[in-house]
């Protein structure tokens, strides 16, 4: 017993020593640098198109890598790939499992994946021979549900789990390649670089880790939140992480500085954020949050510019597109909507 | 739920602040009744927000259970109007750890039952009857509480009795929501892992965590103003290019229906836009990312005989992204048209990478050529990107680079666009055009044989 004390004091020790070389190179704060530049002012977004077409909770969307396809999933057991101009539906996949919680659009816009409750990353193929939509891989090796999932290629996945860890699989062998193991609760969500060498997943023991893919191995982890980190997404240059937790605050880690730089929060809300995405410049954050509202922040002043009201329920999954031209929200009440 | 405890504490305020009066409904006097109106009234003074803002906070209080509507129970929204409210007991609160238990409902209902008789709403019948077949071993317990509960309930006062009937429905469908009601309990997932549960930590994960710290300490790290700037500067350089906070040219296609602007931004096109073309200067990343900017890159290169890098490292990028099988084919003709000394393209990196990299195509995995790959990023970052940027090609670019004019839709073109909207090109349509031009590059990269061209002109002469 008296070798596992040691070991818990020289952890905490090591801790200590961290934060208090985390605190030599904070020589700045957001606000002292981003003091000069001119203030965004309110910005007002309207509803364009509304999507309409599920039968029960939206659950997740993406968007694919060209600006008008995107990808919602329902617990109504549905898969629906969406022409948001036209609100088409492009294709309407029916699901072996309705319990599904997440769902992904590959890069070259070839394959959607999803997964929930039943433990397994669903892979289809939306260019088959014949146009049907067929299911093309089944991942099942997770031991808990599938909270996350995204695409690196139309050859590899990054799933994250219930279980704690995440996995990068191989889809064509359907095997797991990597897997990331260190947190300690449900691995809620993730990230993925945009030079794809490095992802992050938020967890519910209140921790970010940043993640080398080659390496395999986890290479910074941020704390602070005091509850599950729900959303999380990098910022534009892939230098900075911004997660959302439900503690009802986001918060802006630096990955090079190793620190956190910068926390959303605002006394009047008091709803856990549900998801979040930022603008093509990365000056501004879209959170959604439990009590049916997208707040829009000011990423370098910190200040509320804007909130989207329009939904009936839970905002539970939002997106912008690549090109930066809109951005999608899904919800409780069934609705997809497209804001600009 | 971490947020309850500060809604506690706004309603607990609330409480005091919003005045209640007595009003009569049916036939009996309810005491400390809200409006609607006083809410919300109450909420915007006290928060300094809009109507519109208040009103979904009050929503969201009546969704979550601490006010609950008298009149239409199923609806649990706040209207800001003179509709009539009350506050919930805090025995109903939602709380941390209280969750709804099935047994507590199955007692409800087998009250309401007894009380009403079996006229149950439809709902509450299906959920009696799954309940009765579940909860079949406890069925004897739950009935006599039921029958406790009812007999306590007569004893009451018709007033009291009538309000805690009141709150006890309003809990149940917070709790329970029928259909077509929204409430903010009905949160679906239980965590796994309870992350308060002490958990005792294994010897080795100690170990392993110690190791994991020591080398975070180890690890470079860079000043706070160093990356701040690095922020700053790249918000500030992408400012004119984000929809959301500037106008985009000719016109925003959500907003007027007119694709134009996808159009004339499309992978293939003649002539890229100004935006475009000066995103381009921003990064070599972006320069590279940008399809069309890769191909005037490539113009370049071919001006400057100095194409090998590019092709390499797109090489590369197929390699890592590619499938398992096609990867030992693809290591040879790389390492046949790159590497081996004398090849067609020969790169030029250190001796050290060069090693390595050879080395590692014996066994060739689709990361084994990422350090050479990197090596050449660099290279053209430091070097031939700066001398593209300052370059005749494309400078000229620059010039012929569309600027197309705004457009200035009347409410009546406008309504025009909506009904005439272009269904666009379907993805697999310009999938198969990638897939064909793919095919052309791959035809047209295949390196040219010297001698045969050279055996050529000398029959020519």
């Amino acid at each position: 017993m008296g070798e596992m004390e040691e070991l818990r004091k020289e952890m905490e020790n090591l801790k200590d020593q961290i934060t208090a070389a985390r605190k030599t190179f904070q020589d700045s704060t957001l606000q002292e640098a981003a003091a000069g530049v001119t203030v965004v002012g309110r910005v007002q977004l309207k509803t364009r198109k509304t999507l309409r077409g599920h039968l029960a909770k939206i659950y997740a969307m993406h968007w694919g890598t060209d600006s008008t396809l995107c990808v919602s999933a329902s617990q109504d057991g549905k898969l629906i790939v969406w022409d948001t101009i036209t609100t088409n539906k492009v294709n309407a996949i029916p699901l072996k499992s309705s319990w599904v919680m997440t769902c992904a659009y590959a890069p070259s816009g070839n394959l959607v994946a999803c997964g929930g409750l039943d433990n397994m990353c669903s892979i289809y193929n939306l260019k088959g021979k014949d146009g049907n939509v067929k299911v093309m891989r089944e991942l099942a090796a997770h031991t808990g549900y599938l909270s996350c999932c995204r695409f690196l290629s139309d050859t590899e996945i990054i799933t994250s789990s219930g279980d704690c860890t995440c996995v990068l699989w191989d889809i064509e062998t359907g095997t797991q390649k990597t897997v990331f193991a260190g947190h300690q609760g449900d691995a809620m969500s993730l990230g993925v670089s945009p030079d794809f060498k490095y992802f992050i997943s938020g967890a519910c023991d209140f921790t970010a880790k940043l993640w080398d893919i080659r390496e395999a191995e986890c290479r910074q982890t941020f704390g602070g939140h005091e509850s599950d980190i729900n959303a999380i997404g990098f910022f534009p240059n892939g230098n900075a992480v911004i997660t959302g937790s439900d503690d009802a605050t986001c918060k802006l880690y630096d990955l090079r500085a190793d620190q956190e730089l910068l926390t959303y929060q605002d006394s009047s809300i008091m709803c856990g954020v549900t998801s979040l995405a930022s603008s093509k410049s990365g000056r501004l954050l879209l959170a959604g949050h439990d009590d049916f509202n997208v707040n829009i922040w000011d990423m370098l002043k910190a200040e509320r510019v804007g909130v989207l009201a329009g939904h009936d329920n839970r905002v539970s999954c939002i997106g912008v597109s690549s090109d930066g031209m809109a951005c999608c929200t899904g919800s409780w009440d069934s609705f997809l909507k497209i804001w600009n | 739920m971490h947020c309850l405890k500060k809604l506690e504490a706004v309603v607990v305020e609330m409480q005091s602040g919003v005045k209640g009066s007595e009003q009569k409904l049916n036939v009996t006097t309810i005491p400390h009744v809200i409006t609607g109106k006083d809410v919300i009234a109450w909420i915007t003074n006290k928060m300094k927000s809009t109507t519109e803002e208040s009103e979904a906070f009050g929503t969201m209080l009546v969704a979550y259970g601490y006010i609950y509507p008298l009149q239409n129970h199923r609806k649990l929204v706040m209207c800001n109007d003179s509709s009539l409210y009350r506050f919930q007991t805090p025995y109903f609160w939602p709380t941390q750890k209280w969750v709804a238990e099935d047994s507590d409902y199955a007692i409800y209902l087998a009250k309401r039952n007894i009380r009403k008789k079996g006229l149950l709403e439809p709902y509450e019948q299906a959920h009696y009857n799954h309940l009765h077949e579940w909860l079949n071993h406890k069925w004897d317990f739950i009935v006599m509480q039921a029958t406790e509960q009812y007999k306590a309930g007569k004893e009451r006062r018709k007033p009291d009795r009538v309000v805690f009937d009141c709150q006890e429905r309003a809990y149940w469908i917070v709790n329970k929501p029928p259909r077509r009601t929204h409430s903010a309990m009905d949160s679906g997932l239980e965590l796994l892992i309870d992350p308060n549960s002490d958990e005792k930590i294994p010897f080795d994960t100690y170990r392993r965590m110690n190791l994991f710290y020591q080398q975070a300490i180890m690890s470079s790290k860079v000043k706070s103003s160093v990356s701040l700037g690095a922020l700053n500067k790249y918000v500030a350089t992408y400012k004119n290019h984000d929809p959301f906070l500037a106008p985009c040219l000719p016109s925003n296609p959500w907003l007027t229906d007119n694709d134009s602007y996808w159009t004339l931004n499309m992978r293939q096109v003649e002539v890229p836009t100004k935006m475009r073309v000066e995103r381009w200067s921003f990064s070599l990343f972006e320069l590279l990312r940008d399809l069309r900017g890769r191909d005037d890159f490539k113009v370049f290169l071919k001006k400057e005989f100095s194409g090998e890098n590019l092709a390499f490292w797109e090489a590369a990028e197929e390699l890592k992204w590619g499938t398992a099988s096609s990867m030992t084919s693809k290591a040879e003709t790389i390492f046949k048209t790159f590497l081996v000394p004398g090849a067609p393209r020969w790169i030029n990196i250190d001796g050290r990478t060069m090693g390595l990299t050879v080395k590692g195509l014996d066994h060739p995995h689709r990361y084994v050529l990422e350090a050479a790959q990197t090596h050449v990023f660099l290279l053209m970052k430091k070097d031939t990107f700066f001398r593209y940027l300052k370059s005749p090609v494309y400078k000229e670019i620059q010039k012929k680079a569309l600027n197309p004019e705004a457009h200035n839709f009347s409410p009546a073109q406008l309504e025009h666009n909506a009904q005439n909207r272009s269904p666009g090109i379907h993805p697999l349509i310009l999938w198969q055009q990638a897939e064909a031009e793919k095919a052309k590059a791959a035809a047209a990269s295949v390196p040219v044989d010297v001698k045969a061209l050279m055996s050529k002109l000398d029959r020519i002469k």
